[in-house]
Order: structure tokens, then sequence, then C-alpha cells
């Protein structure tokens, strides 16, 4: 019975997801960010965040270097572009296995160690790759112009970062006219339809990491989270589980990095710094660690205020506290201009900081506790909140 | 010979640069067993606290020349800083090819405060989280602090001058004996004097003075000193203070070494982290040491023969040996048993 009950509460929440997911366009419209661009990036970083929080929110491990994952996949596709197929397919599946690879190398050492430890190797070897990307790989990475797209090249003698060889394209007999865009069989990766293929591939893997949370395999992660030293008295070997999640979580990576050079066939190493690694661990912890959901929430609050607030300038500032008496319209504006436009990081920098003092279970816990204090504290309210980890008890079932 | 001598000086002022990051991030690490991801932003603040104040002398007025005339034959405006007219010509420029070192004064003033004001205001509640949330909440402080400065001072780095009479080069290589191949800058010979003067200085006061002991203490056991009856609450705001001076002045003197920008603190800050780990957490001399080994190394892996050999090296050299020594020795060079261990 109690199983039961879980059962269908999940199918409630991955219909629930998988509906807003789909609606996002019309349901961000009235904020006015129902436009492609936007909601492209609001899922690829959807499913970038729900992979890091498979690694962080499970297991406690906080890795600073997810970045060298997303290059890792963009750079892959690209390549994938530019020898073999514009069709999207194979770029994503060689992304996905590569990140995957280097996700095993990378986690296979800095899993050797734990705590601030890890954190560091994974910055180190992050970092490592954003300046091999930047020197000695420039033959593959095209250096500080980035990795692009170009033409089916005429002269055998073109270096291929000019020129594109395409072979599966060209063995088809695929008519290009200039730079050819991406496609998935037929269907243009720009615009709204790239916007439901990202979709898509977000509900996909919001659905593995819903079947991954309740598994076994997601039980021994929390486990690990919450008591590493018990598991390890009791005989059972975690680094196993560890270098899973690890890999599993640098292959969302690696995908969400692939889907950005769909969506936008270039790829740059600025993808890989570690302020990139910073974002997505922002992103989680805004939303709620070690909820399903929150992740997601947080990759699309931030990715809405990175397009709006920075969009805003003075003269929108101004005409907002038009009500106010000169001095004071002066004053507020000179202040407010702190938080917005260029330098809207720093709205993000007091975002972060205001999460992690005084609700350190993100959004989705502060969502719990107001759904409890309205519902009076009986129902632990929203199922994805049910997930948080050891931070929140969990309801008996 | 001469090469490999040029390259060990190279390295010695940006070692002596990250052993003093390192070194008030260790001090942070051991006391309040706070790990500070802000700390490179306070670097950051140092030295634009040499930009403030190069800024503060600079300010001028204007005066009619009374020989030059300008291309149209009107008189020159030229602009005179104030504190020339008040304190004469020569007190007056001599103070402001002085600005860099003389924004020590102003650097020790202002890092004291923001040290204290951050002590107090925000890392004091965050003894008793985890570390993931420390580095998150001062990462998150970080950041601010970067676009502030950005939002006041521009992105575009900003230039500052050593003082003329340490301007030029010194011909190190006569003095040992090298003959006279080996130039090298006068500047970043004051600033490892400089940052070996301020390492002795934090050694030494923590050596043998009375606070000294008590942070020593404090390093090995916070709870028994505090159960001593010695308000560790206090002492842990002047050593944090201490931190945030170290790297405010470290900051302030490298600025002609390195043109500060907003940036600058997170590309220290990765770079700080790794001398710590390597060095060992906790270990005070480990982090100076670490500090000046990776400097070198940096500098050495940057030679054109090494660079043909290993192309790529100077790059990742640094973060290649952090990984060789957190997997070979787990506690870093000279770390502590029981400190931070899994």
């Amino acid at each position: 019975m109690a199983a039961a009950l879980s059962k269908s509460k999940d199918w409630i929440l991955f219909v629930g997801f998988s509906a807003v997911i789909l609606l996002l366009p019309w349901i961000l419209a009235p904020i006015g960010a129902g436009y492609p661009d936007l909601l492209q990036k609001i899922a690829i970083f959807g499913i970038f965040a729900i992979g890091f929080n498979i690694l962080f929110g499970l297991t406690g491990y906080l890795s600073f270097g997810h970045a060298a994952f997303i290059g890792v996949g963009s750079y892959m596709s690209l390549w994938s572009f530019k020898l073999l197929t514009m069709n999207v397919l194979p770029a994503m599946i060689f992304s996905v296995a590569l990140a995957g690879l280097f996700a095993f190398a990378i986690g296979y050492v800095s899993l050797r160690r734990s705590g601030i430890y890890f954190s560091i190797l994974t910055l180190a070897f992050a970092q490592m790759s954003y300046n091999l990307a930047y020197s000695v790989l420039t033959p593959l990475t095209n250096g500080e112009t980035g990795l692009q797209t170009r033409a089916i090249r005429t002269n055998p003698e073109t270096s291929l970062l000019d020129g594109d060889i395409r072979i599966i394209d060209q063995a088809l007999g695929v008519q290009e006219l200039g730079v050819p865009t991406t496609n998935f069989f037929g269907l243009s990766m720009s615009g709204m339809s790239g916007f439901y293929f990202c979709a898509i591939l977000l509900i996909i893997c919001f659905f593995i990491a819903q079947r991954l949370t309740n598994s076994n395999f997601g039980m021994m992660l929390k486990a690990i989270k919450s008591n590493q030293n018990r598991l390890n008295y009791t005989g059972i070997h975690t680094r196993p589980y560890l270098i899973a999640a690890f890999v599993i979580s640098g292959m969302y990576a690696g995908l969400a990095g692939s889907l950005m050079a769909v969506t936008d066939p270039i790829a740059g190493a600025e993808r890989m710094q570690w302020t990139a690694s910073g974002e997505v661990v922002l992103m989680t912890i805004l939303g709620g660690v070690g909820t399903l959901i929150g992740p997601v929430v947080g990759a699309s609050l931030i990715k809405y205020a990175e397009q709006k607030v920075s969009s805003w300038n003075e003269g929108i500032l101004s005409s907002f506290f038009d009500f106010l008496p000169e001095t004071l319209q002066h004053f507020m504006v000179s202040v407010s201009s702190l938080f917005v436009g260029e330098s809207w990081h720093t709205t993000l920098g007091v975002l972060f900081m205001v999460v992690v003092i005084f609700l350190p279970g993100g959004l989705m816990e502060g969502f719990r506790r107001i759904i409890e204090r309205v519902t009076g504290g009986k129902k632990s309210a929203k199922p994805g909140a049910v997930e948080s980890g050891a931070r929140a008890p969990q309801p008996a079932e | 010979m001469d090469a490999i001598f040029l390259q060990i000086l190279n390295g010695l002022d940006k070692g002596g640069a990250y052993a003093l990051i390192a070194l008030g991030l260790t001090l942070v690490f051991g006391t309040l067993g706070v790990v500070n991801f802000a700390h490179g932003a306070l670097f950051m603040l140092g030295a634009f606290c040499a930009v403030t104040l190069n800024r503060l002398l600079n300010v001028s007025y204007e005066q009619v020349s009374e020989t030059e005339k300008d291309f149209l034959g009107n008189p020159l405006k030229e602009q005179v800083p104030y504190l020339q007219g008040w304190l004469g010509e020569d007190m007056g420029s001599f103070l402001l090819d002085y600005s860099v070192p003389l924004s020590i004064i102003m650097a020790i003033v202002v890092m004291g405060i923001v040290g204290v004001v951050m002590e107090r205001g925000l890392i004091r509640h965050f003894y008793k989280r985890p570390h993931a949330d420390q580095i998150l909440v001062t990462f998150g402080l970080a950041i601010v602090i970067g676009e502030l400065i950005r939002h006041y001072y521009g992105a575009n780095p900003i230039p500052q001058s050593a003082p003329s009479a340490v301007s030029g080069a010194a011909n190190v290589g006569a003095w040992v004996g090298l003959g006279n191949n080996v130039i090298y800058p006068w500047w970043r010979l004051v600033y490892f004097a400089f940052s070996a003067v301020v390492i002795f200085g934090v050694f030494a006061f923590l050596q043998f003075t009375t606070f000294g002991m008590v942070v020593r203490a404090g390093m090995q056991d916070r709870e028994t000193v505090g159960l001593l009856g010695i308000n560790i609450q206090q002492k842990f705001t002047i050593v944090f203070a201490l931190a945030a001076i170290v790297a405010g002045v470290a900051g302030a003197m490298y600025t002609p070494i390195l043109p500060p920008d907003y940036n600058m603190g997170m590309d220290f800050l990765v770079l700080s982290f790794v001398v710590v780990v390597v060095g060992g957490m906790g270990s005070l001399g480990g982090a100076v040491l670490a500090g000046f080994l990776l400097g070198i190394l940096q500098s050495f892996a940057s030679m054109s023969v090494v660079q043909n050999a290993l192309p790529g090296i100077a790059q990742i050299i640094v973060y290649l040996v952090a990984v060789i020594v957190l997997l070979t020795l787990p506690r870093g060079l000279m770390g502590r048993k029981g400190v931070m261990e899994d």
C-alpha cells in the first residue's frame, strides 16, 4: 500500500513536471521570457543541474569542476558536426560517451579523497582542461576564437578548423548552401523546435534521475551522504557507487554541453572556466540540494535573471522610481544600478549568500515551509521536497 | 645556469604572493575552521587600495601655466595635484611617486576594518556549518566584492607604477658572480623581500607573543582553549583581520607587477587554494613552503626548453603537482594529523 502510494506520487510528479516543461513557452510568456533562446538555455541548464544534483545532492560530494564536462561535450559535438554529419544524434551520443570517459578518469582519481580535498581536486582538473584548451590543444579547440562549423572545404590543404568534411552528409549527397544548420533528421534545431528537442531530453533526464533517486543505488548514495564511515564499517565498498554517480553526472553535463553546441554550433573554452562550475552549484543550491525539481527551478530562475536583470539599465530604473522625489530617485537609481545591467552578478552573489545563510534547503525547502504553515504543518507538502536529503525529515510511508 | 637562476628569481616574487595569500587562508582555516573562498577577493581589495590611494593623491586642480602655451597660443592649463600645491612640488611628487608603498598603510587600515566586519557579520555564523556551506557563502561574497569593484573601477586592468627609484632593473648576476646576463626588475626583488618580511613578521607574532601562543593553541584544540576561559571569539576576529591585512598588503604591493582588475582575486584564489592543499591544511610553514615551491615550479615550467619537451606544462604544472601531492601525501607536504582528516 505504502509503496504503491509513493509510486503514484512519483508519477504525479513526473507528469506534472513534463506538463510544466512542455507548456513553458506559454507559462513564461506573461513575464516576457517565452522566447526560444532563453527557453533552450533553461532546458539545457536544467539538465546540467539535475546531473550535478545526482552527485552533490545525493552523495554530498561538492565538485567544483563540472564545467570541464560541458566543455568536453561541446567540443566533441562540434567535431562530430565538422567531420561526420550535421545530424545531432551522433554528436550527442559521442559527447555523452566521451564526457563519461572523462568523468571516469577524473572521478577515479578525485574520489580517492573527500570533503574539501575532493572539491580542490576536481577544480584542479577542470582548470587543467581549461588551460590546455587555450594553449596546447588549440588545434582541437581553436583557442580563443572558439570552434565553429564551416562550409565544406574545397581544398584538402585547408585546415579542418576552417573547412569541414562531414563525411556522412557528403556520402548521402546532402546539398549545403553556405554553413548548414544543425538538425535532427531534418528537424531544425534552432528556435522553438530546438527548445522542444531540449525539453524532451530534459524530461527524459528527469525521469532517469527520478528512477535513480528512488532505486537501491540512490539509497546507497544517500547513505554515503549521511554517514560514509558507517557504510564502510558494515563492509560496503562505497567508491564504486561514488564513481558511478560521478560518471552519471558527468554524462549529464556532457549532454548539456552537447546541447549547447546543438542549439548554437560554436564552442569556446570559457564554458569550462571554474566560474561556470560555480554557476551550476549555485543553481542547485538555489533550487534545493537533493530535491528533484529544485535544480531545474534554480536553473530557470538564474537563466531568467541573467537575461532580464542584465538588460535593465539606468533608464528603466529611473522610470521605475519615477514616483519618488527627484533626489531620492537619483539615490535609488544609483544604488539599484549596482545590482542590474552589467553588474547583475552582484544580484547573483547576494542571492547566493542569502540562500545559503537563511535557506540552506533552497527554494524547495522554502515552498515546503510555506505549505506546511498554510496546511497547519500536518502534511509534508510538495512531493519534490520529500527528497531533500538529510535536512528534511522523511515522511513515514 | 643563468637561465636557471633567473627562473628561480622569477618564481620568488610570484611565490611570495602565493605564500602570503596561502598564509592567511591557512591561518583562518587553522583557527576558525572556515574555508574562505573570499580570500582572493581580499587580495584584490588590497590591490585596489593602492589604486584608490593613487587616485586620491592625484586629485588635481587646474592652473594656468605662466610659461607654456598650448598649440593655439593660449596659456596652457595644467593639472596640478593638490598635494603639490599644499606640500610643495618636491614633497608632493615624492608622495605621488611612492603611492604604492604608501598604500600599505591604507591597506592595513581598510583591510583591518573589512576583516573585522566580515568576521563579525558573516563568517562568525558559519563556524558550525558544514564546509560546503562555508565555501558557498564565501564564494557568493567573493562574487559580490568583485562586482562592486568592477562597478566603481571598471573592468579594465589599472596599471600602477613602482617608485622611480626601484622601477629599473637590477644587475643581479653581478652580485652573485654570474656575469651581466641576469638582469631582474628591482620591484620584483622588493616584492620578494617584502613578502619575506611579512611572513617572518607573522611567524614572529605567532611565536613570541602571548596572543600568538593563544592562537597556536587554538589551532591545536579550539575547544580546550575556550574552556580555559579565553575569549576565543575575540581572538578569532583579530586572527581573521590579520589574515585580511596580510592578503591586502600582498595585493597592494603586487599592483606594479600585475595591473589589478576585478577578476584578479578569483585567479589567485584558485591557485592559492591549491597552494594550501599542497602545503597541508592547517600548516603555516607548509603554506609558505608550497607557495614558493609552486611559484618556482611554475616559472621553470614556462622556460622554452621545458615547453618544447612537454608542451602545455606551464599552464597545468600547479594543478598537476596538486593532484600528485594529494594522491601520494594525503595530508599535503607538511599537514598535521587530525586537521581535515576524512
